[in-house]
This record gives C-alpha cells, sequence and structure tokens, in this order.
C-alpha cells in the first residue's frame, strides 16, 4: 500500500504539482498522463527517492519511505528514462548485477529465461552496447521484471522504443504482476489496454 | 548481511571487468605516471645525489596527478548511463556499495602504481631500504588518494567543466598526504627512520576509510537529484 499525502515538487523555479494526494491499494494500476515537462517524471523519481519533496509525505505500508529507507527500496523496481544497462557488459551481466544488488538469489538460467521471454534469446551474451535502441529497453524491462517480489513497479514510459511484439508481452507481465497484488506506477503517452484490479489515472497539467 | 557482502563483491567485479573491457582507461593512468616520472631524471641530467634527493617528492607529485587522471571517470560514466541510479535505490547501504567502487579504483589505478613505483625509484638510485619505505608509504598513501578523490568526484558530478574543478577541489586536501609520503622515503634516505611518516599516513588512511565512503554517499544523493 503505497499513500502520497500532499505532495510538491519544484523543478527549477516552477512548482510541477502541488497538493498532490493519492493511495495505491495492492493490484493498483496508475497510469500518468501529462504534456512534457508536467512533472511525470519528477513525480516517479520523487516516489522512488531519487528526488527530495519539497512539502508531503510518501508512506509505504503506513510508515515514512524516509524512515524505512532500505526496507522500503527493497520493494522498489524503478525503470527510469535511462536503461541503467552498462555498455561493456552484456545483457546477462547487467541482469545478474543487479539481481545481486537486489538481494535477489537468481542463477543464472533464472535470468536467461527472462531475457528470453522478453526476445533476446540471440544476444544474451551480446555487449549491450550492439543491441538496438528497443532492444536494451528490452534488457532494461528485463531486470526490473527479475524482481519478481518487488511490490512497487515505477516505469518511466516503459512502451516507448518497443515493438508490438515486446509491448504485448510486457503488457501481460504488468497484469500478471497487479493480479499477484503488486503495484504498478507508469508514464506513457501511447494507449495499451491493461486489465488490473484497480485502475487509477492522474493528470498532470504544466 | 550476507547479501550486503555479495553485493560488495559483485560491485568490485563489474567494475573490475569493466576495466578489463575497457584497458586504454587503466593504461593511460599507468603510463601518465611512468612518464611523468621519467621526464625527471632526462631533464635534470645524471646527477645521483639531487636525483636521490628529489626522488620522492617526484614519484608522489605523479602518483598524485595521476590519481586525479582517473578520478572523474570513478562516477562519471555512471551517471550517464543510468547505472548510478540503480545503484542508489538498491537495497543495502550505499556508504558500502560506494566503498566498493572506491575499492575498485584503487585496485585498477592506484595498485598498478605502487607496484611499478619500485622499477621508476631505480632511476633515481634510491637503494633498497628507501624503495622498500617508498612502496610502503604508497601502499597505504594512494588508498588515501582515491578515498577523498571519491568525495571530490562525487561533488563535481554533472557540473560542467568537472575535471578541473575535481583536481581545484581535490589537490589541496591531498597535501598532507604528499608530506607524509614523500617523508617517509627522505627520513629513509636520511637514516632518521620512516616509522613516524609511515604511522601517520596509516591514521590517515583509517580516518580516510571511515569517513570518505560515507561522504560520497552523501554527495551522490545530491548529485542525482
Amino acid at each position: 500500500m503505497l499513500d502520497v499525502i500532499g505532495l510538491e515538487c519544484v523543478r527549477g523555479e516552477r512548482a510541477l504539482f502541488r497538493n498532490l494526494s493519492f493511495s495505491l491499494p495492492p493490484g493498483t494500476l496508475l497510469e500518468l498522463r501529462g504534456e512534457n515537462g508536467s512533472g511525470k517524471t519528477t513525480l516517479l523519481r520523487a516516489i522512488c527517492g531519487l528526488l527530495s519533496p519539497i512539502a508531503g509525505e510518501i508512506r509505504w505500508q503506513g510508515e515514512n519511505v524516509k524512515s524505512l529507507g532500505d526496507d522500503y527500496r527493497a520493494h522498489l523496481g524503478y525503470l527510469g528514462h535511462l536503461n541503467g544497462l552498462k555498455d561493456e557488459l552484456s545483457a546477462l551481466e547487467n541482469v545478474a548485477l543487479t539481481a545481486s544488488l537486489s538481494g535477489i538469489t537468481a542463477d543464472a538460467s533464472a535470468i536467461e529465461d527472462i531475457l528470453r521471454q522478453f526476445g533476446l534469446a540471440r544476444c544474451l551474451h551480446l555487449p549491450c552496447k550492439a543491441l538496438s535502441q528497443g532492444q536494451k529497453r528490452r534488457a532494461a524491462l528485463a531486470r526490473v521484471a527479475i524482481g519478481r517480489h518487488h511490490q512497487l513497479w515505477l516505469l518511466d514510459e516503459p512502451f516507448a522504443a518497443l515493438d508490438a511484439v515486446a509491448i504485448t508481452f510486457l503488457q501481460s507481465q504488468i497484469e500478471q504482476h497487479l493480479v499477484n497484488g503488486g503495484i504498478v506506477m507508469l508514464t506513457t503517452h501511447q494507449d495499451v489496454p491493461m486489465s488490473a484490479p484497480h485502475y487509477q489515472r492522474i493528470e498532470l497539467d504544466a | 548481511m550476507n547479501s550486503t557482502l555479495t553485493a560488495f563483491r559483485d560491485v568490485i567485479a563489474r567494475d573490475l571487468l569493466l576495466a578489463m573491457r575497457r584497458k586504454a582507461d587503466v593504461l593511460t593512468t599507468l603510463f601518465f605516471f611512468v612518464i611523468a616520472v621519467s621526464l625527471f631524471p632526462l631533464g635534470i641530467g645524471p646527477e645521483t645525489s639531487l636525483l636521490r634527493k628529489i626522488a620522492p617528492g617526484i614519484v608522489w607529485v605523479a602518483a598524485m596527478l595521476a590519481a586525479m587522471l582517473s578520478l572523474g571517470r570513478m562516477f562519471a560514466d555512471d551517471y550517464r548511463d543510468g547505472t548510478l541510479e540503480q545503484l542508489l535505490l538498491a537495497p543495502q547501504p550505499l556508504g558500502l556499495l560506494v566503498g566498493a567502487k572506491i575499492v575498485a579504483h584503487w585496485l585498477l589505478s592506484g595498485l598498478p602504481l605502487v607496484l611499478i613505483a619500485p622499477l621508476l625509484g631505480l632511476q633515481f638510485g634510491l637503494d633498497r631500504d628507501a624503495l622498500l619505505v617508498l612502496i610502503a608509504s604508497l601502499l597505504l598513501g594512494t588508498p588515501v588518494l582515491s578515498l577523498i578523490g571519491a568525495i571530490g568526484a562525487a561533488l563535481t558530478l554533472g557540473v560542467r567543466g568537472g575535471g578541473v574543478l575535481v583536481s581545484l577541489l581535490v589537490l589541496p586536501l591531498f597535501i598532507p598526504v604528499l608530506i607524509f609520503g614523500a617523508g617517509a622515503v627522505e627520513a629513509s634516505v636520511t637514516g632518521l627512520g620512516p616509522a613516524a611518516h609511515l604511522s601517520l599516513l596509516g591514521a590517515m588512511l583509517l580516518v580516510a576509510l571511515f569517513f570518505a565512503p560515507w561522504a560520497t554517499a552523501l554527495a551522490l544523493r545530491i548529485a542525482v537529484e
């Protein structure tokens, strides 16, 4: 359960949003909409703790995330604008490192499986700089998906640069995560229909 | 706890693996050190007594400048490709993960200098005891350079012209290390014994080990905002 209470974020001198409150019970899909520069990414970064809000509070299971610290971060899967992949390492090595950082004991075959599911079977061992934009995005998504036990997925433009097959697959992954009681917050400009036990939508206006 | 240690080990392993695939980065630092130190005997001429006197200072200054060269890359690449964000979001103590990056930095840019320094010392006519002290002082001192340098690298992350700024910020902080590092070798050459200098270097290393990772972690959190 994620509660956001009276959140206010400022970029430069401009307030992006004020007094933003919402609450996401397990199984909720929250879609963030808004023009470019309306603060969608900022909101996601504030919620994962990369950015401190000016005012307001974020609570996870009723407790302030600042005081939870690592106990909160252990529930997070974050996909930002940047893919967070090392160009010189293969997709396999990249995902393996993320798994180890999140304290997941995933063996190589489990990681290979998830990369195969994301359609990267032929380039498991290629360095990431040899991958196309869409393939890199898939690898980055696989990095989030390896943490299935991460309850809260924060996805910034997950559908950008993906082809139709990958979009359908990601859609099914998100739906499954929601059915298992996860929470997904995502920003998108595409209309991707998804079935969710609970659905919310926030429009941020610039 | 176990998973923290695994993460610590894997961050070091990742940085070493990256360096293996991008050998140029490590080699440039090492060659800079070798060339910078070698220029002095060539420029000054074969006056053994003079060379022996200035050797510790030159090796130490060159080591500091070589360390500066590699500082810019410490977090900048991770910052650019987003892996730094992932590091910050990992449910592990950030100070420890940063510590792992510092260890990797030292293994790649400090340790090679320590290993090659005795060879360079021979050019200056240093005797066996002085060479041993030189190794010992570098072994204690170069980790301090990586630790303090990490704070500077984190503070200047994402700043335009960060490379020059980090030199201005960090070089003054390196001065004590330079004084006691070069002083240790000098004391051994003049027969005073290097123990006091080396103990002070060791003390600096302990203090830096304790504070630098956490200061760097704080600076990184500010830098990504």
